[in-house]
C-alpha cells in the first residue's frame, strides 16, 4: 500500500499546487501508516519535493508528454500506482489536474473526491471533507471503493514542509498511440501576467468602476501587490474586461490569500466563487452592499479616492518592508 | 450530426442552502430548480450546431421525476427531445455510469456537459462518461467547431487557452465562452407550447454500486464582523493587512 501524488511541473519547475499535493499525501500516508509516492514528468530538478515529505519520487521522462496529454498522463498514473502498489491518488485542481481526475478514477475504477479541503477526518472509512454548494456548505463524503482519488481543492491544506531524503527512480510508461487521439495544436498564454489560478493576491473590480478607461489604478495596484486581476460577471459581460477575469459562481474560483473588492456589491453569485479566500477586503460607496458582510475588512468611500490613496500608502510600505 | 446534451438539476444560484434530517439531507423546502448555468451554455451551443448543421439534440438527466420541469425547460428552448433516467443521482461516478449507457445505445457524436454542476462541484461526470466509454474528452471547453468527422476545440487553462483537435465521437464539459451570456435563449411561448407535445421517454437505471456516499454536511462557520475603516485612513488598512492578517 502506499499515496501516490501526482506533481505537475510545467517547464521544469513544480507549481504551488503541487508543492500543496505534496504535503497532503504525506499527511495521509502517515494517517495511514504508510508511504508516499510523488510522480513527476519530464522534471529535471525534483530536489523541491523533498521537503514538503516526498519519500520516493518517480521520474518519468519522455517526449511525448512535452505537451500536457490528460488521456496519456492517466495511463501513466495507473501504471505507476500498480506498480507501487498505490490505491490513494492525490491530484490537484489546476486546469489540467480537474481534467486529468476523472480519467484517473475510471483508470483505476476508483472513488473520487473532488474540492477536498482538508486531511481525512477519518481513514476507516475513508472520509474527507469537500467544499460544495459552491462554497455555501461542506460536504463530508465516505469513499468506499478500494482505490480513492482525491481531489484537492486550491490553497486549502497549505504547504506543510517536512524535510525528507527521498530516493529517486527513473520509470518508462507503456505509451501506445491510442492515448494520443486529442492533440494540441497550440497554447495562447499571457506571459509576464500572474494567473488567478496562481495568484496569492487577487485585486478586483466591478461595475462601480463606471467603464473600462478606468481599470489603470486596478491594474497599478495589482502590479504593486503581485496580485492578479479579476472582475465581477457584468464586467466581462459589457466587454470591459475579458472573460477569463470573470469570477463567481459561473466563472473563476478563487482561492487567494487577500482577495481585494473594488465596487462590487456582493451578489450571492459573486460571493460563491471568492468565498473560499482567506482574507476579503471591500472598498464600496455604499455602507449597505452586501459584500461587506462577507468581508474582513471595509472601506465606505469612493473607488476613485481611495483605490489612489491605498495605492499611495503601499508604494510608501514596499519602500519600508 | 446527433449531439446528447446532460441536464443537471439544481438550486437556482440564489438559493439558501440548508440540510435536514440531522444535516444528512440538502433541504429542497422553497427551493426553485433550474438548468445548471453551465450545461446551459452548453445546451445553447448544441442549438446552434442543430440550426447550423443540421444536428439533432437530445437533452438527458439523471434524476427522479421532479427534475421534469427542467428538461421541458430545455425542449422549449430547441431541444428535440429528452431522456430522464429515473433513479435518484447519487455519485458522480453513478450518474456517468448511467449517462455512458445512453450515450452508448444512443450512437452519440458528440456528448456536450457543463464542466461542473453549481450543487455538488464534483467536476467529474463529463470526464468519467468519456473514461467509461474511452472517448475523446476536452475538460474546460471555451470553443468548439466541428468539421464532418473531427473537431477543433478551445480548452481554458491556466494563464490561457489551448487549442486541441479531436475526432468524434467526443465528450466535452462546457463553460461560459462556449456561447456568450448574450447568446443563452429564454423559451418562448411557441417553445413551450411545442415542448410538450416532444418526447421525454423514462428509462430505467442500470445497477451499478456507489463508490462514495455522502455522509452529512456543515455550513461555514458564522463570520466575524467585517472591521471598518475611515477611507480618510487608509494607511491604518495597510498596517492591518500587514501586521494583524499577515496577508502583505
Ligand atoms: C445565474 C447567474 C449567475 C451569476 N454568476 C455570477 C458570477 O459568477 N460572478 C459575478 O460577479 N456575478 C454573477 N452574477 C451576477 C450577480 O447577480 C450580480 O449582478 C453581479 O455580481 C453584480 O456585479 P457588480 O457588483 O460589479 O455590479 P453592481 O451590483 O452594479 O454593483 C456595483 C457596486 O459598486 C458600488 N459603487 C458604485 N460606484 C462606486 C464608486 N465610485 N466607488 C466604490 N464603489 C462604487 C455600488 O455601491 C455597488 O455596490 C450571476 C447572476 C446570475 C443570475
Amino acid at each position: 500500500m502506499s499515496v501516490l501524488v501526482f506533481a505537475e511541473s510545467s517547464e521544469g519547475k513544480f507549481k504551488k499546487v503541487a508543492l500543496e499535493a505534496t504535503s497532503y499525501g504525506k499527511k495521509i500516508a502517515e494517517q495511514m501508516g504508510t508511504n508516499v509516492v510523488v510522480l513527476t514528468i519530464n522534471a529535471s530538478d525534483t530536489s523541491e519535493l523533498q521537503n514538503y515529505g516526498a519519500e520516493k519520487i518517480i521520474k518519468v521522462t519522455n517526449d511525448k508528454l512535452q505537451n500536457f496529454n490528460a488521456k496519456a498522463i492517466a495511463s501513466v498514473i495507473k501504471q505507476v500506482a500498480n506498480k507501487e502498489n498505490a490505491n490513494v491518488i492525490v491530484i490537484d485542481s489546476s486546469a489540467n489536474g480537474l481534467f486529468l481526475a476523472p480519467l484517473v478514477a475510471v483508470n483505476l475504477d476508483a472513488g473520487l473526491a473532488s474540492n477536498v479541503i482538508e486531511a481525512p477526518s477519518n481513514v476507516n472509512p475513508f472520509t474527507v471533507k469537500r467544499k460544495a454548494f459552491s462554497n455555501k456548505a461542506f460536504q463530508f463524503t465516505e469513499i468506499a471503493s478500494e482505490n480513492k482519488v482525491i481531489g484537492l481543492a486550491k490553497n486549502s491544506f497549505g504547504l506543510v514542509e517536512n524535510s525528507v531524503s527521498s530516493s529517486e527512480e527513473d520509470f518508462t510508461p507503456t505509451l501506445s498511440d491510442d492515448l494520443f487521439t486529442t492533440t494540441s495544436t497550440s497554447v495562447e498564454k499571457a506571459s509576464g501576467k500572474v494567473t488567478i489560478a496562481d495568484a496569492d493576491i487577487v485585486v478586483s473590480a466591478g461595475r462601480g468602476l463606471k467603464g473600462p478607461e478606468n481599470w489603470g489604478m486596478v491594474e497599478e495596484l495589482a502590479e504593486i501587490l503581485g496580485a492578479a486581476t479579476a472582475c465581477s460577471k457584468p464586467v466581462s459581460d459589457m466587454d470591459w474586461r475579458s472573460h477569463d477575469e470573470h469570477v463567481g459562481q459561473t466563472g473563476k474560483q478563487v482561492a487567494s490569500n487577500l482577495y481585494i473588492a473594488i465596487g462590487i456589491s456582493g451578489a450571492i453569485q459573486h460571493l460563491a466563487g471568492i468565498n473560499a479566500s482567506k482574507v476579503k477586503v471591500v472598498i464600496n460607496t455604499d455602507a449597505e452592499a452586501p459584500f461587506f458582510k462577507a468581508a474582513d475588512y471595509g472601506i465606505v468611500g469612493d473607488a476613485f479616492e481611495v483605490v489612489p490613496k491605498l495605492i499611495e500608502e503601499l508604494k510608501k510600505f514596499k519602500a519600508q518592508n | 450530426m446527433k449531439i446528447l446534451v446532460c441536464i443537471s438539476h439544481v438550486p437556482d444560484t440564489t438559493s439558501k442552502i440548508n440540510f435536514t434530517d440531522g444535516d444528512t439531507k440538502f433541504d429542497t423546502n422553497g427551493v426553485q430548480f433550474v438548468i445548471n448555468p453551465y450545461d446551459e451554455y452548453s445546451l445553447t451551443r448544441a442549438m446552434w450546431f442543430k440550426e447550423k448543421q443540421g444536428a439533432t439534440v437530445t437533452v438527458v438527466n439523471v434524476g427522479e421525476a421532479s427534475t421534469e420541469p427542467t428538461l421541458r425547460k430545455c425542449l422549449a428552448i430547441g431541444a428535440d427531445d429528452a431522456i430522464r433516467v429515473n433513479t435518484v443521482a447519487t455519485d458522480g461516478f453513478y450518474v456517468a455510469k448511467q449517462l455512458a449507457e445512453v450515450v452508448k445505445n444512443g450512437n452519440y457524436d458528440i456528448v456536450l456537459a457543463g464542466k461542473e454542476s453549481i450543487d455538488y462541484n464534483g467536476q467529474m461526470v463529463p470526464g468519467l462518461i468519456a473514461g467509461i466509454l474511452d472517448y475523446n474528452f476536452v475538460n474546460a471547453c471555451v470553443g468548439i467547431e466541428v468539421d464532418g468527422n473531427s473537431a477543433t476545440i478551445s480548452r481554458e487553462i491556466d494563464g490561457g487557452k489551448e487549442i486541441l483537435s479531436a475526432n468524434l465521437p467526443l465528450v466535452i464539459a462546457g463553460q461560459k465562452g462556449i456561447v456568450e451570456e448574450s447568446d443563452l435563449r429564454i423559451p418562448n411561448m411557441r417553445g413551450i407550447m411545442m415542448a410538450r407535445k416532444k418526447p421525454l421517454n423514462v428509462i430505467e437505471a442500470v445497477d451499478f454500486e456507489t463508490k462514495t456516499n455522502a455522509s452529512s454536511f456543515e455550513k461555514p462557520a458564522a463570520k466575524s464582523a467585517c472591521k471598518m475603516i475611515n477611507a480618510d485612513n487608509v494607511a491604518e488598512l495597510v498596517s492591518l493587512l500587514h501586521n494583524e492578517a499577515k496577508v502583505i
